[in-house]
């Protein structure tokens, strides 16, 4: 039976509809407060991605709020060129992982997150120099420090075999307890003393093996090396300076190496010294700790034998390189609020404690008051092994290409001018003076607007 | 006289014949073979479009931008390119890659095509299908192989070499040989291609001429030389344009086995492109790079194709 509508029907059931929406009770949704996607860098670690999860959806779950993560690969730079995608059109994830100089790049469509940082270094300290030179931009924060996959790249060497070959008691000079290390012994630790050692591995059949490609592994050895003799390639105001002594002295400490490395080494990639040191064949290798995880898979008496330690000091101090990974938030980002309360989150020294553990110490903070967490002391064999990994004693940390302007660093660092100009000088025998010559070229090339 | 006055009005039809009257416009269109063609190809043209043309366009739009991408600057990117060493150096590789990669691959794709022409009828099948594997395996996957035999501390090659008493080479850690062996790997990954084009072309050749020619007492050389290259004249151009086209954009090959390295001196346009691109992010000098061969490739595919099309008229 049809029945007829009136205005006066039309009215009352809107009464009681709207009746009945006040007076039912409310019920929050399960997402009620929206939904985040973050583009994160797929750790090598196995398990590491799932702490990163757990905490995540933890926040998730306590702010009602939809946590997805995908997990992009930095193999084939495939998670540069999804940033890259998603700056280009202005849309994406809300929060996304940055490597190494992507913030910089970026900066245009990056939100600023002052608030964030400021509050972090509020709460556990000063922050590494690198973190602030490559995502602190005119002042601004405009990504936020993350200990997931940031690294430092300090030596990890053969105790038995420097001990053997090269006279060096690795265990006496850097034991796993700094307050134990002895300073004359720590500060003999030099370039020219890694270069005399260098020799001796040669020739006993042991090189180091220190990558002279162009990829990051060698251009962070280089940068530290040559920031430990001062070296400046364009400084903050944009003068070349890289015609100077101190890069001389620069070069021929890295002829002295090269002389006694593989020759290999000008074609290795990233994973090259790494495997170096595992097939046993190599003594030292500037890495993080996954060079001694994987040994620890594929060759555990190798393994059993590594060390890692600080880099060299030179006439200006002990630089050890350093690359970390940053969390931007996208300006197009529809849920800014509840972003910036999940990278606070995942920033806090507990979040952390969990990344490190769950990377097997790979994970560096940015932060030197979190350098007391307990992995890097507990895991082993040898038991401390990666103790040495986060920055102790003088070591600072650096990155080839500062103090430039961040536009002008990233040219240099990622057109390896540091590696190129050694591998020049040393396996395509051209003059030091030339090789100047073609840097400052190159450099000249770097300060185009 | 009723009966044959004639009406200036429209002659009203019958029901029936009026609705498919409407319809006949529709189905004239449809019945058009164009219409019908351009409709089922407008998925693939949608697809060059969004995919290739309007990224093409985009990409001459961002060169011309400045670093930050505020500013139009015209032809600056490419006047900076011009003044750069590096940049030459990239641009003679480029050339020296591209042009004995194709020259080989078209040499070696000739000698395999007269080979397996000549092989009896029943086994040609199988040489056939062997000798396109190459080509038909995904080039990253492939080129990771190589790159596994060429591995500069645990060459696969060099294993057999010490094994017989040789030198191991430093593949991808010197200069030369790092460039021999990216244009090894094209080579190998392209010769298929140009093998099965020159097997089709000389099949297409008549067996009278040959036979002709025989009994005038040609040579064999006499009857490759004045019988098989002049037919297969357009083919070999054709082939040779294409594969120089294909084999200056290359980029997986150079970037996996060796990312431009040592000393930048495996670099050619793409990776060059891609580390001042993606890496570096400066995206308009990136661009630039990868269009510095478009205009000298577009010239040239001009003269070899108004030579096919003559030669195609001569024969017509």
């Amino acid at each position: 039976m049809l029945t007829r509508t009136t205005r006066r029907t039309v009215l009352k059931t809107a009464a009681l509809a709207t009746a009945a929406v006040i007076t039912a009770p409310y019920v929050r949704g399960a997402y009620a407060a929206g939904k985040l996607t973050l583009g994160c860098w797929d750790h090598w670690v196995p398990g590491a991605n799932k702490a990163l999860d757990k905490i995540c959806n933890e926040w998730g779950e306590k702010n009602s709020v939809e946590v997805h993560i995908d997990y992009i690969t930095s193999q084939g730079e495939k998670d540069k060129l999804t940033a890259a995608a998603e700056a280009q059109a202005g849309t994406g994830h809300d929060i996304m992982s940055h490597r190494d100089w992507n913030i910089r790049i970026h900066q245009a469509v990056l939100e600023p997150l002052d608030d964030v940082v400021d509050q972090l270094i509020k709460q556990y300290g000063p922050i590494s120099p690198v973190a602030e030179y490559l995502a602190k931009i005119k002042g601004t924060w405009r990504g936020v420090p993350t200990a997931i996959g940031s690294q430092v790249k300090p030596c990890c060497s053969r105790i038995d075999l420097f001990k053997e070959h090269a006279g060096l008691d690795l265990l006496e000079m850097f034991p796993a307890d700094e307050s134990k290390w002895d300073k004359p012994k720590v500060d003999a630790w030099t370039w020219d003393a890694y270069v005399t050692a260098a020799q001796k591995l040669y020739k006993a059949g042991f090189p180091v093996g220190q990558p002279m490609g162009q990829t990051s592994d060698a251009v962070d050895w280089v940068g530290g090396l040559f920031n430990s003799y001062g070296v400046v390639f364009v400084d903050a105001k944009d003068n070349i300076k890289i015609n100077s002594d101190q890069t001389r002295q620069a070069m021929e400490i890295a002829r002295k190496i090269m002389e006694v490395s593989p020759p290999e080494v000008y074609a290795w990639d990233d994973a090259g010294n790494n495997r170096w040191l595992i097939s046993g064949k190599g003594s030292s290798i500037m890495n993080p700790p996954s060079a001694w995880a994987v040994a620890k898979r594929d060759n555990p008496k190798v393994s059993e034998q590594c060390w890692t330690h600080p880099v060299p000091k030179g006439p200006q101090g002990r630089f050890v390189g350093q690359l970390p990974q940053f969390y931007g938030l996208w300006k197009f980002s529809q849920n800014k609020a509840a972003a910036k309360d999940l990278l606070l989150h995942i920033s806090q020294k507990e979040s952390i404690a969990q990344l490190v553990e769950a990377s097997v110490g790979y994970d560096l903070p940015s932060f030197k008051s979190m350098y007391d967490l307990p992995t890097w002391k507990t895991v082993g064999p040898p038991v401390g092994t990666v103790y040495g990994y986060p920055p102790r004693g003088d070591e600072q940390t650096s990155i080839a290409g500062a103090p430039a302007r961040s536009e002008v660093g990233a040219q240099i660092y990622n057109q390896a001018i540091n590696t190129v100009m050694i591998s020049k000088f040393t396996q395509g025998k051209e003059k030091l003076e030339d090789v100047i010559k073609w840097a400052e070229k190159e450099l000249e090339g770097t300060l185009r607007v | 006289m009723a009966d044959i006055v004639q009406s200036w009005m429209p002659t009203e039809l019958p029901e029936t014949e009026k609705a498919p009257a409407k319809k006949s416009g529709l189905r004239r269109l449809m019945r058009r073979h164009s219409t019908t063609a351009v409709l089922m190809c407008l998925p693939l043209i949608v697809i060059v479009a969004g995919l290739i043309i309007y990224p093409a366009f985009y990409s001459i739009y961002l060169s011309m931008l400045n670093k930050s991408q505020t500013h139009f600057i015209g032809l600056s990117n490419f006047n900076f390119l011009l003044s750069r060493d590096t940049f030459w150096m990239v641009v003679e590789q480029s050339a020296i890659f591209a042009l004995s990669a194709v020259f080989f691959k078209a040499l070696i794709g000739l000698i395999t095509a007269h080979l397996v022409n000549n092989l009896p009828a029943k086994g040609q099948r199988k040489w056939r299908g062997m000798l396109l594997v190459p080509w038909v395996i995904p080039l990253a996957l492939s080129t990771l192989g190589w790159w596994w035999l060429f591995d500069p501390t645990y060459s696969a090659i060099n294993f057999i070499l010490s094994g017989l008493g040789f030198e191991k080479i430093a593949w991808l850690s010197t200069p030369y040989w790092a460039r021999f062996s990216v244009i090894l790997v094209n080579v190998w990954y392209g010769a298929p291609f140009f093998l099965i084009m020159y097997l089709a072309a000389l099949k297409s050749v008549p067996e009278q001429l040959y036979e002709a020619a025989s009994i005038d007492g040609a040579t064999a050389w006499q009857k490759f030389r004045h019988i098989t290259l002049p037919m297969m004249h357009n083919i070999i151009a054709i082939t040779v344009l294409f594969s120089l086209i294909v084999t200056f954009a290359n980029f997986d090959v150079v970037q996996i086995m060796t990312a431009g390295g040592p000393r930048n001196m495996t670099h050619v346009f793409a990776t060059y492109s891609f580390l001042l691109g993606i890496r570096s992010g400066d995206l308009p000098l990136g661009a630039a790079t990868s269009l510095f061969m478009f205009p000298i490739l577009a010239i040239a595919a001009v003269f070899i194709l108004r030579g096919v099309r003559k030669r195609g008229r001569e024969i017509g």
